[in-house]
């Protein structure tokens, strides 16, 4: 018989200080007095809240939120006037946010992949401009990247009635934001649209059958071509049949602004893309991250096998890489969506400038608009996390 | 353990009963730090800047030292908090500042919805546009479809809105946080407006570099009187606001100017000045103050008409009439109009 076993089998009644000395007791200890401080703490800061509403006469109510909101937003992309009420003045600074943080994070992609990849390039001087690009954004801060491009615009473009059209007066640059043509859909354009998804969902299946195909007879088509073709003829050429159903509206300069078109505000674009440069340099560097981490054995392989650089990158590298760059991904959005609160130095108007801003500041409701905005973030961080863990699962190794 | 826990919860409990929430004596507590905080705006040229030497001056930042001087009989017993317009009601409320001097406007629900107390108005106003001439608009109804810089918090945001609503305009507006970024968004022509009150206006006009190529719209679309507040809840410090401000315009009427306050004191007969500066009655002590408190403020920098004529008068880069400003008796349509000390 063991000693252990002898200590175990005598009956020993339990003391008090067994709570400090035994090793059985003592971690219960401590989490339990972890947590009473820790409560302490909440109920201290609570009591604070409360005590403080008392001394200043205030009442804790979201009922403001039904009040008319009385102020005027530039970029609303819902109908809104200054008499709708505060809950829908915050529901288009809500919508400007994410608008904001879904362009951002598209972009930042789209850049930190491109100068990822580019970085490893063998040739020196295209590595050597990914590095400086990438030191410099990621190690200045992004509120002055913000400022930077802003004031660029307000000071280099030229006022609307000294503004140059471009590309046939289709693009016009301003020092209050930048035109474009915006497309007018006429009657016919809805058979258009139904054509086009039809392509789309045609080109998925062609892309199943090549796939299905090269499997069985190792027939590789130029599924590429193929398929934008696909995407693209059959639209067409419907566009000119049906008598050309979408037109552009072209901006034009009357009284003080041009009208029509899309306008994109200066704000939005500064925003836009000092926020997707400065992620993109950090996501370039996760992507470098990953594909350095595939050993070097795997493209010397595919190389052996004859594949050619770009499917050995396509095929081999990338996939593998993606599992380690995802998860650092996942946070860089999440930091792109919360920076994007930084919109109030340039005046765009997302959340945190209506219902953080504005809202608050008129009706001094600070504690229900700030516990308000929180919740907000947190619940799109939070979705934005679930969604990119349910896609970092499905390219994670499987292991069976 | 018994007897250590017991302790920890105690030590917590005693944390808990220190949470101190905004005490009510501030004139207590501003005695204690040894000066008093005043919020003014990041900068209004002639309302509130800062000299060469890095001090802050101004029509508001003038107020706050008389006040300072009423309680310490120093000028210099005040430490500056620039505060935007979106800051500024938080930095009082949160007890950042002791009195807010910053060209904010009376309104009901600042009033009673947000708790603070206004002093005597001390600016009328009224919002106004400015734009360039060369635009060639003579009247703000001309202005549907203009891009318009506009500071964001104010009551100038909601008085815009509802100007252009209920003359069926549409406009495009620009929030900016401060004075000196609407100054450099109107001058790039980033808007072709900029709106706020129209002694803003003025004091902003007066700081370009061609003054005279910008033009100030007729159109007043709203009243703005402006006046200094304090928080609610404590009246003695809100009486201190309220009448050292009358002191100063009292002054005026009266003719006592800080050069001659000393001398009048001493060889004045009328016992309304005599009651002023402390010659007779207890006004001071009743204020929690020094008898000398309307005497040590007038001296801080003139009487209300000095400070006006020297930081924005018509003499001024600024050039603003006293107009609705002046004194009610002095017979050129001024609406200042003190309650008398006694």
């Amino acid at each position: 018989m063991t000693v252990a076993a002898d200590f175990a089998d005598e009956a020993e009644p339990f003391r008090i200080s067994q709570l400090i000395y035994d090793k059985r007791y003592r971690s219960y200890t401590i989490q339990v007095v972890t947590m009473m401080l820790f409560m302490l703490a909440v109920a201290w800061l609570v009591n604070n809240v409360i005590e403080n509403f008392e001394a200043l006469g205030k009442t804790f109510s979201i009922d403001f939120l039904w009040q008319p909101a009385s102020y005027d937003i530039n970029q609303k992309l819902i109908e809104y006037s200054s008499r709708s009420p505060h809950w829908k003045a915050a529901v288009v600074g809500i919508l400007n946010t994410l608008v904001l943080a879904f362009l951002g994070c598209i972009f930042a992609t789209i850049v930190g992949v491109a100068v990822g990849v580019a970085r490893l390039s063998k040739n020196w001087l295209v590595s050597r401009l990914m590095t400086i690009y990438i030191e410099g954004f990621r190690n200045v801060p992004v509120l002055l990247w913000i400022l930077l491009v802003s004031s660029a615009f307000s000071a280099l473009l030229p006022a609307p009635r000294q503004a140059a059209p471009l590309l046939g007066g289709g693009f016009v640059p301003t020092n209050r934001g930048f035109y474009f043509p915006a497309p007018v859909f006429e009657s016919g354009s809805g058979i258009l649209a139904i054509i086009f998804v039809a392509s789309i969902i045609g080109a998925w299946f062609f892309g199943r059958w090549a796939d299905a195909r090269q499997k069985a007879t190792g027939e590789i088509l130029p599924v590429f071509w193929i398929r934008l073709g696909i995407l693209l003829v059959p639209t067409f050429l419907m566009y000119f049949l049906l008598g050309m159903p979408v037109g552009l509206d072209i901006p034009e300069l009357k009284g003080f602004n041009y009208q029509g078109g899309l306008f994109v505000r200066n704000s939005f674009m500064a925003l836009w893309l000092a926020l997707s440069l400065y992620t993109g340099a950090f996501i370039a560097e996760n992507v470098r991250a990953g594909i350095q981490a595939i050993s070097h054995g795997q493209t010397e392989a595919s190389s052996s096998l004859g594949l050619p650089p770009s499917r050995t990158m396509n095929l081999v590298v990338l996939p593998q890489a993606l599992r380690i760059i995802i998860p650092p991904l996942i946070s860089q959005y999440l930091n792109l969506t919360k920076n994007s609160s930084l919109a109030i130095a340039v005046g765009y108007m997302d959340v945190t400038g209506t219902l953080g801003g504005i809202t608050l500041n008129q009706t001094g409701r600070e504690m229900e608009c700030l516990l308000l905005l929180m919740a907000f973030y947190l619940t799109v961080s939070l979705l934005i996390s679930g969604v990119m863990n349910v896609y970092n699962n499905s390219v994670a190794l499987k292991e069976r | 353990m018994k007897t250590k826990l017991l302790t920890l919860a105690l030590g917590a409990a005693a944390f808990a009963t220190v949470s101190s929430s905004a005490s009510a004596a501030t004139l207590d507590d501003v005695k204690a730090k040894g000066f008093m905080q005043c919020g003014v705006s990041t900068g209004v040229p002639g309302f509130a800047f800062t000299d060469d030497a890095g001090d802050w001056q101004g029509f508001d930042p003038a107020l706050c030292r008389a006040v300072a001087a009423a309680i310490f009989g120093d000028p210099k017993a005040v430490k500056f908090t620039p505060t935007t317009g979106k800051t500024r009601f938080t930095a009082l409320a949160s007890g950042e500042v002791d009195l807010l001097a910053r060209n904010t406007t009376e309104t009901f629900s600042r009033d009673v919805d947000l708790k603070f107390t206004f002093g005597p108005v001390n600016y009328y106003d009224g919002q106004g546009f400015m734009v360039r001439k060369s635009l060639g608009v003579s009247s703000a109804l001309n202005l549907s479809g203009a891009t318009i810089c506009i500071q964001t918090g104010t009551t100038t945001e909601l008085n815009l809105a509802d100007y252009f609503r209920a003359n069926n305009m549409t406009y495009e507006p620009v929030p900016i946080e401060t004075n000196a970024e609407a100054q450099e968004k109107y001058l790039a022509n980033a808007c072709d407006v900029y709106t706020t009150d129209a002694s803003g206006l003025a004091a902003t006009r007066a700081a370009f570099e061609k003054p005279g190529d910008h033009a100030l719209l007729p159109e007043i679309i709203s009243k703005e009187p402006l006046a200094p507040l304090v928080r609610h809840g404590d009246d003695q410090w809100a009486d201190i606001m309220k009448w050292t401000l009358n002191a100063l315009i009292n002054a005026e009427e009266l003719g006592v100017t800080a050069a001659n306050a000393d001398e009048m004191k001493a060889s004045s007969k009328l016992p309304s000045i005599q009651r002023l500066l402390g010659g007779e009655g207890e006004m001071g002590a009743a204020l929690g103050l020094g008898n000398d408190w309307a005497l040590n403020a007038i001296k801080a920098n003139g009487n209300y008409g000095e400070i006006y004529e020297k930081y924005i008068g018509p003499n001024t880069a600024i050039g603003l009439e006293r107009g609705l400003n002046g004194l009610w008796n002095n017979g050129k349509g001024g609406i200042l109009y003190a309650a008398p000390i006694r």
